[in-house]
């Protein structure tokens, strides 16, 4: 098993020991298989005690997992016909942010996503998944295409966070990321978003503001990377963990906190383990969400979209 | 309270003794002591003043009512002073005061049951005066009605939670129901992290609602003052008609040490000041203290009244075709 996360070290182990007593049964023919059954047994108690019981943190690192499933991966999973489109038409591509036009069941839908790299060089190209204004200048400029077209929007979130840098600052990194809060919330067709792995603060949210947002079990989206609010909080990056259990940034949070419309279960162990059966669970809840949104007209879904964030937020009355 | 004369001494002679000796290991941490410097030039500021003022960027001596007088601008370098809120309404309405203030009775809770978080509310509280750390409601400005919210930066620093963000979306509707024009001064490190998530949403609620007023055709004038950042840059304060800032306000999104710290880059002297975004084209206009009020006044005119387009159309040589 590769890409193995601490956590996960003891059920790793026990499954080395499983298999290397069946090659000694195989290889030396003693017959070990009460004993393999036994610790077959304990190896899925342990992995129901360890995936059962997902801490915040744990959660955290199996959204960075190198190997989680990708906006492109889902892509190519749930989509046909994908057409991906390039630039924002006033300063470049950022290929942090990917886009197109693509069928799902059939029907012309608009898709875009943040995109990370499967390895360092792809990671590079991509800016580890973090746009610069450029990037949500692309987005918007898909995104408004579909409203002029009346293709639903499908956004998939993936980002630590939009691009701290001196060249996305001169750009309108803050200008970028508002102008999209204020242009998505005026489209006449249906947005869904789903988040995928990370949702790292205003860079996530300038792709977010949908009818619908929904989060897969093992992403976390937060005001702020778990690791720079210890930083803030308490002077100490390293403290990520506790910034991850007193922040309230996991999908269940969310969803009990009123700001997520669902969330998407994943397979034993997170995405990266079954990407078929995830794809299949994200297609499901697309659909479903795409039958239910169908039914209100384009102003109806203007409004609904007011409506969803106007209700966010707890405060207190005199 | 410190007494103000005493630090300025202790300066003087702290600069003489290090042109005397300069050991190796204090050169080695230069950069950081230069840093610390900073944060207590920061932390002077929020001392309550007596009666006179140092100020921070070039060190000038000003009596507090002298300054006061100024619209807390350094006589000396043209430095703006943080203003509170009632203090900037003051400085800009025609009555000195709101005609109205709206949303009085909303008050911050503690959704995600942050340690501490409401006991700093409290000290907030008392020391402003404030409810919350924006103010809105209904003002006059050069003798038209307008709709105006004010950050103040005493408050949590202006961050915005789920008060600032219900608060700025409510006087935005406010000012669509009544058709008419809406300013806002922004200052804020960002959003508020003691309400996690909820926090990030007032971003996308706030702009949703100038989304509404835009489509309503009526005027936002976003002015942006020391400091804007992160959350309420990223949102509303870079969504005006006009977006306007005082000189030398920091703007941006991400801090400058976050930026040093996390790419490692070095920046220009000026980067994220006014100057610096004005040169970028993030901005309209660079406005001195003392030219504000007028400038929002005459911008306000030149949109609020119909009359002025419907005059341009009656008498335009092309309404005989």
């Amino acid at each position: 098993m590769a890409g193995e996360l601490p956590f996960e070290k003891p059920l790793v182990e026990l499954q080395d020991k499983i298999k290397e007593l069946r090659r000694f049964t195989e290889e030396k023919g003693i017959d070990f298989s009460d004993e393999v059954q036994r610790l077959e047994q304990k190896a899925k108690d342990l992995a129901q005690q360890i995936y059962g019981n997902l801490t915040p943190w744990q959660r955290v690192q199996l959204a960075r997992h190198p190997e989680r499933p990708t906006t492109l991966d889902y892509i190519q999973l749930l989509f046909t016909d994908f057409i991906e489109v390039h630039g924002d038409r006033l300063f470049g591509d950022d290929h942090s942010i990917v886009g197109g036009i693509a069928k799902f069941d059939g029907h012309p839908v608009t898709v875009v996503g943040h995109q990370t790299g499967k390895d360092t060089k792809d990671n590079i190209k991509r800016n580890f998944g973090m746009a610069h204004p450029e990037g949500y200048r692309k987005a918007l400029r898909i995104m408004q295409q579909a409203d002029k077209f009346g293709r639903p929007i499908i956004c998939f979130i993936n980002t630590k966070g939009a691009y701290p840098g001196k060249s996305a600052e001169e750009r309108g990194q803050s200008e970028a990321i508002a102008r999209n809060l204020r242009e998505m919330a005026t489209f006449r067709v249906p947005i869904i978003c789903i988040v995928i792995g990370e949702g790292g603060s205003g860079g996530a949210l300038a792709i977010s503001v949908g009818n619908r947002i929904l989060m897969l079990e093992n992403s976390w989206y937060s005001v702020i990377a778990p690791e720079s609010a210890a930083a803030i909080l308490w002077r100490d990056a390293s403290l990520g963990m506790r910034a991850a259990e007193s922040m309230k940034i996991t999908a269940p949070d969310l969803f009990e906190l009123g700001v997520i419309d669902g969330v998407i279960p994943e397979p034993f162990g997170g995405a990266h383990r079954d990407l078929i059966a995830q794809a299949s669970a994200v297609k499901t809840v697309i659909a479903e969400q795409l039958e239910q949104l169908g039914h209100l007209t384009p102003d109806e879904l203007i409004q609904d979209r007011y409506e969803k964030f106007k209700n966010i937020g707890k405060y207190a009355t005199l | 309270m410190r007494k103000v004369g005493a630090p300025v001494l202790k300066d003087l002679f702290g600069k003489k003794r290090k042109f005397a000796t300069v050991p190796s290991e204090t050169l080695a941490r230069v950069p950081a002591s230069a840093d610390m410097a900073k944060e207590a030039g920061t932390k002077e500021k929020e001392v309550p003043e007596g009666l006179m003022n140092k100020c921070p960027h070039c060190g000038t001596i000003h009596y507090s009512k002298d300054l006061e007088k100024n619209l807390r601008v350094c006589k000396g370098c043209q430095y703006h002073y943080a203003m509170s809120a009632p203090e900037r309404l003051q400085s800009l309405l025609d009555e000195g005061v709101l005609t109205e203030e709206f949303d009085t009775n909303l008050i911050t809770a503690n959704p995600l049951d942050f340690p501490g978080y409401l006991e700093k509310i409290e000290q907030d509280k008392a020391n402003t005066d404030l409810n919350e750390a924006v103010i809105t409601g209904e003002g006059i400005l050069g003798g038209n009605r307008i709709v105006i919210g004010v950050m103040d930066s005493r408050f949590r620093m202006a961050s915005m939670g789920s008060v600032v963000g219900e608060k700025i979306t409510r006087a935005i509707e406010q000012a669509i129901d009544r058709r008419l024009p809406f300013i806002l001064f922004s200052a804020s490190g960002g959003a508020r992290m003691q309400e996690g998530i909820l926090s990030l949403m007032q971003m996308a609620k706030t702009s949703a609602a100038l989304s509404r007023l835009d489509r309503e055709r009526l005027l936002f004038i976003s002015v942006m003052t020391n400091p804007t950042y992160g959350g309420v840059s990223a949102s509303f304060s870079s969504l005006g008609d006009y977006n306007i800032a005082e000189p030398g306000a920091m703007i941006g999104f991400a801090g400058r040490r976050v930026i040093e710290q996390t790419i490692r880059q070095e920046l220009p002297k000026d980067f994220q000041t006014a100057e610096f975004l004005l040169k970028n084209g993030q901005l309209d206009m660079v406005v001195h203290r003392k030219d504000m009020r007028t400038t929002l006044s005459k911008l306000v005119e030149m949109h609020t009244s119909r009359e002025g387009v419907e005059a341009w159309q009656e008498s335009s040589p092309l309404k005989s075709h």
